[in-house]
């Protein structure tokens, strides 16, 4: 393994490391051996938790490990952390940006701290603003650009002067799928031009069939490594698409209980099935469903990942979270939501601008009950505006929005009972315990007595939270924060709940759970209105709406919305593809 | 609506004490506070340094020497024989003041007029200044009319007797301690109420809390309350430890002070939801906090008499609820008023009150769309 070990950038071997949380101590990694070779793009791959930032800080020499060894560049870093410093440029997950300097004099502060010569220092900035493409918004300042684009002017700094080896800690997190290309050519660029050895932390699974090796890793540990082809080459034979005249919710729910099926994730108006055996007994799971057709696709890097995590048992959360989804059927809410298709949400010629700038233009549509409807966009397209005043937070300028019937900024406290709301990061209060996040929520809405006692008991049964009740909701593994900050929102039975990224970060098996239960909940005739940047998400909607530059895009099923971007060099495009596609011709401001 | 606001009061007060660092911040920095500035801060002066320059050396001279060196007030540091060190000595510091005596003195006092004395003075503090002129007048006062006792002739024409009311022996502790008590359970209501809703708006709860059918009433009262009970325990503590560890008299009504103290944490919890409701951060929420607290000391009368500002700051004093509770707190332990007498410190600080958490309400509501 001599060869071996000349060739790599990045030597880990038994690595470990613990933090003190509370009383408790918690392992972040637990005997990490891996390499990573020179001039190739390793991705670090896990679900939030695993321990990719740690990992990160302790090859950057941040952080010391417990134990094991760890070299960079043939350097111990424990030895002589300085001197690995000196050589790797390392992005953080929030990049040190000065929000109220310019891009501009950003770069010439990174510069500047980096002891760039002043000499080298004008070809550079223009090599830098070509690459990333911010040389029009040079003047602007840093805390005015967009996610993606303050994204690409944090690795503009990092590679001021550029260095040997580039640590990139989920450079791609709440970043619009154009940016995150973008930022993807960057990188690459950078690799097969200058022969950077780049080390790539994800939670997007998508992600590593771009890197050359991948690390896979979970709750601490090494799952796997090598490039990503060997994970998918496993699973090769045992993915395909399966359709049938039934509704795709349940035609997922029987696949998904039917023997020798693996995996069911639902991608538009069809499901992706994988199926457990090598060679799959294709007839019996056909019996499963009248009038089912089954084509067999290319493995994708999930499929390895999610076979993985089963394969292991119900020995971690996110194992018995995965077995949870194929066990009985929840039954979320006591009754049937009234009422029939009738649009419950109405979206009509609304506005909003901040001073000079639009942030949303006229945009108007209606969402029906038990629909479950996606609000997709680039960053800055106006999504996040237009959610807020779905949910009150924001008041229109002009226009009217209507959400079961009222405008929830002016309506009395009372409507507000029919929503429910889960914000990004699952904001929960992470000092009270599970059982204290659960009553206060339940009372805010009006929950008292038998009824509160119930639906606390519900939730702690439901979600498998009971056994956790009294541990501090900031404690607990982000899959129980997901699943907590759900239950909270469900506590009053809303029947229409608004999810702001729901699932970014957490890994495929709670993914799959966290819409098998909202699938049930359309299913009983809750609206359910998503905002996010994951098109694994967009695909579980019912219909999707593209927002750009403030205005309505395209607006249609998932199968549609690719339909529209078949092109004859690209006969099946994914959603990603059709989003990219539909940002580029569109995006360009319209005439009035 | 009470069961809602009873939710959000409850989860208030859990997070504050379920963190042990929390209920840590709560107790022990004040009481610290307490104990340090209750030794520290006093207006009186003890073991001044001074230098004596005797050029008499006589025995009314030596007995005028020992009194100052006998003093409590003062330290004998130097015994000067010649004039040249006095301004060295006071501009190194090494001394505050120097007592002159003239060559003349004990000629002068048996001729029955004016003996000489010359106190020199550090100036630079000019506080200090005034209350070294006045420690030395009356040593010199004491030792006139126990001259004219003992040797005849003509006694001084007119005698100060002083008598101090309320503080008898005029312990400046007596005055400041019990300022203490308004000034930390200002502090601590400030920074609970003014961080709660800021930090709420970082972690991104408060959008969370928005969505709900909680009101801005509701959402005002649940903030406010904890605030309310906060700086009234907080309060309660530091009474305890005045009369107890300090012995500062508690002689008024009880009931009047926790009226009092009460509408001062009213006001003082609408001050802080306001500065709560403009922040973004819990760092500008705490910058806003100070901004309001400094001044909110300097113009209370805690240190520096109010009567001694000029005219429009007095005035604008009338705005700061502080200025009201350091009346209330020092005329309930030191005159022993009661609810009656202190109306007039009662009704504003309810104006203030009501005032405050009125414009919270609005900023809130501002700050909200």
């Amino acid at each position: 393994m001599s060869d071996d070990t000349a060739g790599a950038a990045i030597v880990l071997e038994d690595v470990r490391r613990s933090f003190r949380s509370g009383r408790r101590s918690v392992e972040a990694l637990a005997g990490v051996s891996a390499r990573a070779r020179r001039a190739q793009i390793t991705g670090l791959v896990g679900p939030d938790g695993a321990g990719k930032t740690t990992l990160m800080r302790l090859i950057a020499g941040l952080l010391r490990p417990d134990g094991g060894r760890i070299e960079v560049l043939g350097v111990d870093v424990a030895r002589n952390p300085l001197l690995v410093q000196a050589r790797l440029g390392y992005m953080p997950q929030r990049f040190g940006l000065y929000e109220d300097l310019t891009v501009a004099e950003n770069l010439a502060l990174y510069a500047d701290l980096q002891n760039l010569s002043a000499g080298a220092r004008a070809a550079r900035y223009a090599e830098l603003m070509r690459m990333t493409g911010l040389g029009p918004f040079q003047s602007r300042r840093a805390g005015r650009l967009s996610g993606g684009m303050k994204q690409k002017l944090g690795l503009a700094c990092t590679l001021v002067n550029p260095p040997q080896l580039l640590l990139l800690d989920e450079p791609t997190v709440g970043v619009d799928p154009v940016s995150r290309r973008e930022l993807w050519q960057i990188i690459e660029h950078l690799v097969r031009q200058a022969r950077a050895t780049v080390l790539f932390s994800t939670a997007y699974l998508d992600e590593a069939e771009r890197c050359d090796q991948v690390l896979l890793i979970h709750e601490g540990r090494l799952l796997g490594s090598g490039p990503p082809e060997q994970f998918t080459a496993a699973m090769r034979g045992r993915s395909f698409i399966a359709t049938a005249p039934i509704d795709r919710r349940a035609l997922q729910e029987r696949l998904a209980r039917t023997a020798g099926v693996l995996d069911t994730v639902i991608q538009g108006g069809r499901v992706r099935v994988v199926t457990s055996e090598d060679s799959p007994d294709i007839r019996a799971i056909s019996a499963a469903v009248p009038d089912l057709t089954l084509t067999p696709i290319a493995p994708r890097f999930e499929d390895g990942f999610v076979a993985r995590l089963r394969a292991r048992g119900a020995d971690g959360p996110a194992a018995a979270a995965g077995t949870g989804v194929a066990q009985a059927q929840p039954a979320p809410y006591a009754q049937q939501a009234p009422g029939g298709r009738e649009a419950v949400i109405r979206v009509s010629e609304v506005t909003r601008r901040f001073g000079e700038f639009t942030a949303v233009d006229k945009v108007s549509f209606e969402v029906k009950r038990g629909e479950v409807f996606g609000l997709l966009g680039a960053n800055g397209a106006g999504k996040s505006t237009t959610f807020r005043m779905l949910c009150g937070l924001l008041p229109p300028t002009e226009g009217a929005l209507r959400v079961a019937g009222f405008d929830l900024r002016t309506a009395a406290a009372v409507a507000r009972r029919r929503i429910g709301y889960m914000a990004q990061r699952f904001s929960l209060y992470e000092d009270l315990s599970v059982r204290q996040n659960l009553r206060f929520f339940s009372s805010v809405y009006g929950l008292s007595g038998r009824r509160q006692r119930r639906r606390i008991d519900w939730a702690g049964g439901e979600f498998g939270l009971g056994a956790l009740a009294e541990a501090k909701a900031g404690e607990l593994p982000l899959g129980f924060k997901q699943r907590l900050a759900l239950a909270c929102a469900l506590m009053h039975e809303p029947e229409i709940l608004f999810l702001d990224e729901p699932t970014s970060g957490v890994d495929p098996l709670a993914r799959r759970e966290f819409w098998r239960r909202i699938n049930v909940l359309a299913g009983q005739g809750v609206t359910v209105l998503v905002t996010t940047h994951f098109m694994e998400e967009a695909e579980y909607c019912d219909r999707l709406l593209i927002m750009a530059q403030g205005r309505v895009l395209t607006e249609g099923t998932p199968d549609a919305i690719k339909a529209a971007a078949r092109r004859p060099e690209r006969p099946d495009p994914t959603l990603e593809d059709a989003f990219i596609a539909a940002i580029g011709t569109g995006g360009a401001p319209q005439a009035p | 609506m009470w069961r809602r606001v009873l939710a959000l009061f409850i989860k208030e007060l859990l997070a504050v004490l379920a963190d042990p660092r929390g209920r840590w911040l709560l107790i022990g920095p004040p009481l610290i506070q307490l104990v340090v500035f209750g030794y520290a801060a006093s207006f009186d002066l003890n073991h001044v340094p001074i230098a004596i320059y005797n050029q008499d050396r006589s025995q009314a001279s030596r007995d005028l020497a020992a009194r100052f060196a006998g003093s409590p007030t003062f330290t004998v540091e130097a015994l000067l024989s010649s004039g040249r060190r006095v301004n060295e000595l006071i501009d190194s510091r090494q001394v505050e003041a120097v007592v002159l005596i003239d060559r003349r003195f004990t000629r002068d006092l048996y001729r029955h007029v004016p003996a000489p004395v010359q106190v020199i003075v550090d100036g630079r503090n000019s506080n200090t200044g005034l209350l070294i002129e006045g420690y030395a007048g009356s040593i010199l006062t004491a030792f006139s009319l126990a001259w004219s006792r003992a040797h005849g002739g003509n006694p001084p024409p007119a005698v100060l007797d002083a008598r101090a009311l309320y503080n008898q022996t005029l312990d400046s502790h007596w005055f400041i301690i019990p300022g203490i008590i308004a000034l930390l359970t200002q502090v601590e209501t400030l920074l609970v109420v003014g961080l709660s809703v800021a930090r709420e708006r970082e972690l991104g709860t408060f959008d969370q809390l928005l969505v709900t059918p909680l009101r801005q009433l509701d959402i005002l009262l649940g903030k406010g309350l904890p605030g309310l009970l906060v700086g009234l325990a907080e309060a309660s503590i530091i009474i305890a430890a005045t009369v107890l560890w300090f012995h500062v008299p508690l002689r008024g009504s009880l009931a009047a002070l926790y009226l009092g103290l009460l509408l001062f944490v009213l006001a003082v919890t609408g001050i802080g939801l306001a500065i709560s409701a403009l922040s973004a951060t819990q760092q500008q929420a705490l910058l806003g906090a100070f901004l309001f607290l400094v001044p909110s000391i300097i113009l209370s009368g805690f240190a520096t008499p109010i009567a001694n500002m000029p005219r429009w700051v007095r005035e604008l004093t009338l705005l700061n609820p502080m200025r009201y509770i350091l009346v209330i707190v020092r005329s309930v332990f030191l005159r022993g008023s009661g609810l009656g007498e202190l109306l007039s410190q009662l009704w504003p600080m309810a104006l203030i009150g009501i005032a405050t958490l009125a414009a919270a309400g609005w900023l809130f509501r501002k700050r909200v769309t």
